[in-house]
This record gives C-alpha cells, sequence and structure tokens, in this order.
C-alpha cells in the first residue's frame, strides 16, 4: 500500500483512503490493549496469591481433618503428631503463640506508642530526622539475628535476675520480639498522629492547655483508629513471628501460660517438621498445614477486629 | 499550677526519649555482641569455604553464593510483576469491583505471615508444579512475599508524579503506555528503587519460609556455573540445584551447643546485618536525595 503515492490512492475513492498514520495507529491500538492486559495479570497475580493460600491451607488441612476429628483438635491438649502415641490438640502451640504474643506486646504497645507521641508531638525536628530512619532499620534486621540475640544474649542476662530461667524459654524471646516490633506500631500510629489536623492542636493550646495535655487528650483520641490499626499490625506480626520463637522458645509444645517456660508456638513447630524430612502426604506433613490454617485464621481474626474497631471509631476531618 | 503541667511536658520529652534509647540500647547491645563474637571468625577463609563439622573450618561460601542466587531469581520475579501491578492500579485501572479487589489483596497479603508464604510454596511449587526444594522455588517465593512492598512503592512514586506530565504527553499524541514507559517510570525510578532495595533487604534476611520449603541446612557444593562442567550444564542450570542461604546457615549454628559454632554464628549474623542494613541505609539515602531534589 505505502508504494502508492498519495495521488494514486486517492483515486481509488476517498472511501478506501487509509493513510499510513492510521494504519499504524491501529496496531498502535492493539499493542496498548495487550500491553494493559500484561499490566493487568500482574496486578491480578494478588489475588491468584490469596486463592492459592485459601485453596492450599484448606486442600491440606482438609485431608487432616479426615484422619482426625475437629473435636480432638481444638479440646487434647497433647501435640505429639510425629509419635507412636499420636495427639493432635492445637492447645499447645496456641498457648505458645499466645503467650509470647502477650509478652512481646506489653513491650511493644506502651514502647512504640510513647515513641509514636514523643515524635510526633514533641520531638524537635533534627531528633526526628535522626530517630525515623534509625527506626526503620530496627525493622529491617533480619529476624535469625533478633533469635540468635534472644538465645544467646538476653537469656542469659535474664538467668542472672532469675536463676531458675530454663535456657529456652518464652520470655526472653517475646521480649526482643517486642523490640522489633516497635517500629511498625510506632511508625503507623505516628503517621496518624501527623495526620491530625493542625486547627484541632491549636484550639487546644487557645484553651491553655499544654503540649502533654494536648497530645494525651485531643492527638491521640482523634487519631485513635490509626493507632488501633497499628497495635493489629503489630499483634499480627508477633502472632506470625518465626525465627525468634524457633531458636529462643525451644520447639517442645507446652501447655503453659507462664513465659518463664520453654515452649512451641504454631510457627517453630512448621519450622520443626519443615527440617525434618517429612513424606509428602503423610498426616505429620498435613498437620503444619492444620497449624498454619489454624495461625491464618487467628492473624484473621485479629484484623477483622482491627478493621470492625477502625471503622466503629473512625473521625473523618 | 501551669508550672506543675509544663513539668509534664517535660516529662514526657524524657520518657520519650527514655523509650528511643530502648530501641538503640538494644540495637547496639546486639551490634556489640556480634562483632566480639563473631569479628575473630571473619577472613578470607570464612567467605570460601564450605559449612563443616569442624567449628573452626567452617565457612559461608555456600549460603552467600545461595542467597545471592535466590536474590537474582527474587528481583527477576518482584520487579516486573511488582512494577507492573503499581502502573496498572494508578494509571489503567478502571474504578470498578475488580480494582477494590485486587487493592485489598494487596493489603491483605503484606499482612500475612511469611511462614505462611513458605506453606503456599511448599504446596504449590515444590510439590504442584514439581520444582522441587530448587533455587527457583525459593525465588518466586521470596518474590511473591515482597510483591506487595515493590507495588505500594511503586504506587507512591507514580501518585506524587503532577497529572500536567501526562497532559503534556497525551497533549503531543502519545499513548498510554508511551507516556507510561517514556514519562511516569523514569520520573518515579528512585521511588522505585528504594522500595525494591527495601524489599531485597527483608528477602534476603527471611529465614521462615526458605525452611518451610525444604531447604537443606547443611550444602557442600555450588551449584554449576553456566556452561561448565561434563556433560555442560546449561545457562539456566543453577536454577534448579539445592542451596543454603545466609540465615539458614546462621539459624543451622545457632541451633547448635557448641560455643564454637555460635562464634561462627556470631560472625554470618554480622555478615547478614550488614547487608540488609547497609541496603536500608541506600534506600533511606535514595529516598532523602528524593525529597530534596525533585521540585515539580
Amino acid at each position: 500500500m505505502s508504494s502508492l503515492t498519495y495521488a494514486n490512492r486517492m483515486e481509488s475513492g476517498p472511501e478506501n483512503f487509509v493513510s499510513d498514520r492510521l494504519a499504524r495507529r491501529r496496531l498502535r491500538n492493539v499493542k496498548e490493549r495487550i500491553i494493559e492486559l500484561i499490566l493487568f495479570l500482574a496486578a491480578f497475580l494478588s489475588v491468584v496469591t490469596t486463592v492459592g493460600i485459601v485453596v492450599i491451607l484448606l486442600r491440606e488441612s482438609y485431608v487432616f481433618f479426615q484422619s482426625v476429628s475437629l473435636w480432638n483438635f481444638l479440646t487434647d491438649t497433647q501435640w505429639t503428631p510425629l509419635f507412636a502415641d499420636a495427639h493432635y490438640g492445637i492447645l499447645p502451640l496456641l498457648s505458645g503463640t499466645l503467650v509470647s504474643s502477650m509478652v512481646a506486646l506489653l513491650v511493644a504497645i506502651p514502647l512504640g506508642t510513647i515513641i509514636a507521641i514523643y515524635l510526633s508531638e514533641f520531638a524537635p525536628f533534627s531528633v526526628r530526622e535522626v530517630a525515623k530512619p534509625f527506626l526503620e532499620m530496627l525493622g529491617g534486621v533480619p529476624t535469625i539475628v533478633y533469635g540468635y540475640f534472644a538465645l544467646l544474649f538476653v537469656t542469659p542476662l535474664l538467668q542472672i535476675l532469675f536463676p531458675s530461667l530454663p535456657g529456652f524459654n518464652l520470655l526472653s524471646a517475646g521480649l526482643v520480639m517486642g523490640i522489633m516490633i516497635i517500629p511498625y506500631v510506632s511508625s503507623v500510629s505516628e503517621d496518624a498522629m501527623r495526620a491530625v489536623p493542625m486547627a484541632l492542636r491549636e484550639g487546644s493550646y487557645a484553651m491553655g492547655a499544654t503540649r502533654f495535655q494536648t497530645a494525651i487528650w485531643v492527638v491521640t483520641p482523634a487519631a485513635f483508629s490509626g493507632i488501633t490499626a497499628a497495635y493489629i499490625l503489630g499483634i499480627s506480626r508477633a502472632v506470625g513471628e518465626t525465627m525468634i520463637l524457633a531458636v529462643a522458645a525451644g520447639m517442645q509444645p507446652n501447655l503453659t501460660w507462664n513465659p518463664m517456660e520453654p515452649a512451641a508456638t504454631i510457627t517453630a513447630y512448621i519450622v520443626q517438621v519443615a527440617l525434618g524430612d517429612l513424606p509428602h502426604g503423610s498426616v505429620g506433613y498435613q498437620t503444619i498445614f492444620a497449624a498454619g490454617l489454624t495461625l491464618a485464621l487467628v492473624t484473621l481474626v485479629f484484623n477483622v477486629m482491627g478493621h470492625m474497631l477502625r471503622r466503629r471509631y473512625r473521625q473523618a476531618y | 499550677m501551669i508550672a506543675a503541667h509544663k513539668r509534664w511536658d517535660f516529662a514526657f520529652g524524657v520518657l520519650g526519649m527514655l523509650a528511643l534509647m530502648v530501641g538503640v540500647l538494644t540495637f547496639a547491645a546486639l551490634f556489640v555482641e556480634m562483632i566480639i563474637n563473631g569479628a575473630p571468625r571473619l577472613s578470607w577463609d570464612f567467605f570460601s569455604q564450605f559449612p563443616s563439622r569442624k567449628p573452626d573450618q567452617a565457612g559461608i561460601l555456600s549460603a552467600w553464593v545461595g542467597s545471592t542466587l535466590v536474590m537474582l531469581v527474587t528481583a527477576a520475579t518482584a520487579v516486573p510483576l511488582g512494577v507492573g501491578a503499581g502502573v496498572y492500579l494508578e494509571e489503567y485501572a478502571p474504578r470498578n469491583w475488580m480494582t477494590d479487589l485486587i487493592e485489598i489483596n494487596v493489603t491483605n497479603l503484606a499482612g500475612v505471615p511469611s511462614i505462611v508464604y513458605g506453606l503456599l510454596a511448599l504446596g504449590l511449587f515444590v510439590y504442584g508444579f514439581g520444582l522441587g526444594q530448587s533455587i527457583l522455588t525459593a525465588g518466586l517465593t521470596l518474590g511473591l512475599l515482597i510483591l506487595p512492598v515493590v507495588i505500594v512503592a511503586t504506587r507512591e512514586a507514580i501518585r506524587s508524579i503532577p497529572i500536567a506530565i501526562r497532559e503534556g504527553a497525551y497533549a503531543l499524541g502519545a499513548t498510554k503506555w508511551q507516556t507510561t514507559a517514556d514519562h511516569i517510570l523514569p520520573y518515579s525510578l528512585a521511588g522505585i528503587m528504594t522500595g525494591v532495595i527495601i524489599g531485597m533487604a527483608r528477602a534476603i534476611g527471611e529465614t521462615a519460609p526458605v525452611i518451610t520449603i525444604g531447604a537443606l541446612t547443611f550444602i557442600a557444593f555450588l551449584p554449576q556455573a553456566p556452561l561448565t562442567g561434563d556433560p555442560p550444564a546449561g545457562l539456566f542450570d543453577w536454577i534448579m540445584s539445592p542451596f543454603t542461604v545466609m540465615p539458614i546457615q546462621m539459624f543451622n549454628w545457632t541451633s547448635r551447643p557448641e560455643a564454637a559454632f555460635h562464634q561462627n554464628a556470631a560472625a554470618a549474623g554480622l555478615v547478614l546485618v550488614v547487608m540488609t542494613l547497609s541496603m536500608n541505609a541506600l534506600a533511606i539515602y535514595i529516598r532523602y536525595r528524593l525529597r530534596k531534589n525533585i521540585k515539580w
């Protein structure tokens, strides 16, 4: 077509006339469409991943619950799936997870909140410029390094205070985990506080309130939904944390509410099984998916709670 | 009374500093402890030897080579997919339920515990697709894991580009993709880079998902280099090789009872922390430069 001259083509009638540019444009549109489709697929992968996680966890757990009743799973107080006398009670793993998370949150929530209020309302600019990247780095340290630290530094230190503390225990793992979570709690809370409009603070100052009174009685309540989100984020980090516990808390399932004892968590159990050589398809192999499903459900419960709390107390400006 | 209230101000300022100090002190203790224990072990031999049953001869050769190769696969997965998804959500996505669904999923995936990704990979990649406990499986798993980080960073970088840039390109007859590829992506490159680096720093320290897929803890060989050996390996044969990575090597040494192995663990931890921290510092630096330089 393009070898024909303009005049030639005009002779064949205007209705058949397609300029080179427009012909290329059609190709161009096809190309645009293909690119858009490819980009869409990349974005859609997140949906596929979620579906994949749900399907894999449910499918393997379904096979597991064919051989172990749900009632046993929820009420048996022993978890010994790899022993000859096998018991499949999730409670010991759940108690380990909850106790270590509680210890971590007792550290992370007060410290994280104080740091957030301090950085958002009190700290001079220069302190904030240094502290924020530093906190970010604290959150970037690999968890296995924290595990090493908990086992070989914090535990011996705690043993000076409590001579009866065993070498593996939930306390030191929980404390270190709490330090690890501080940056998550403080940065999200601080963002929420800084999003509170200046006018609210100015109003409070105009009434004669001090900085402290403004921070506690005006800014914190106004940022409540964001702070809740930060706490929930911290909780799901604590519940899902693996390596610190696998290293420092021991891998013996132990139904206890005492942080001074060693105990396995859901995540530590998964690591323990994965380290061994379990044949694909055995009940032992399926237990880690049942444990993983429990973990995913616990995280989901907290996330839904957080979502509801946020919705209930959301303040719009 | 005013003075009393002012004292509260002061007290809280001190409390805030103390809370920050807890973080600083912990970090300092962690770092110093690892230097004292680990630094004597850091030598050329430590980097060039395989793990061994004798602690003073053990090294991290297979671990750092494994980590590097896994990171290659992770980057090759997460960067195109994450940037593509971010571009789609910011530039292309129509406002409909599908876009909402994708956005909800990206947010949720960021909160899924990493070990659950390990279970996904174990069920899907290892046994579903039959990829085995290979570098490919680990790279894909970590790629999926850091995808939300890359997506969020890409979106934020793109969102900060003023609409006038797009309008200018469209006014000259550029198509959407031409605008995106020639203007939006280059201008948001620095922001995307920070996200990618932070994601990679996270992936390199991740232990749990890699253990869950069944990576071995004791590897005393390297994957065959491309085009070498007899018969010669293909260009990508290494991708199916068994492997170990730095954090797993450290875990292995930490969980042994002998104190001599703990020194190795400290040395490996030191290498790991320096790697992740310098990556994080680089990202923070790029962001800092970015904030200072761009004036639209």
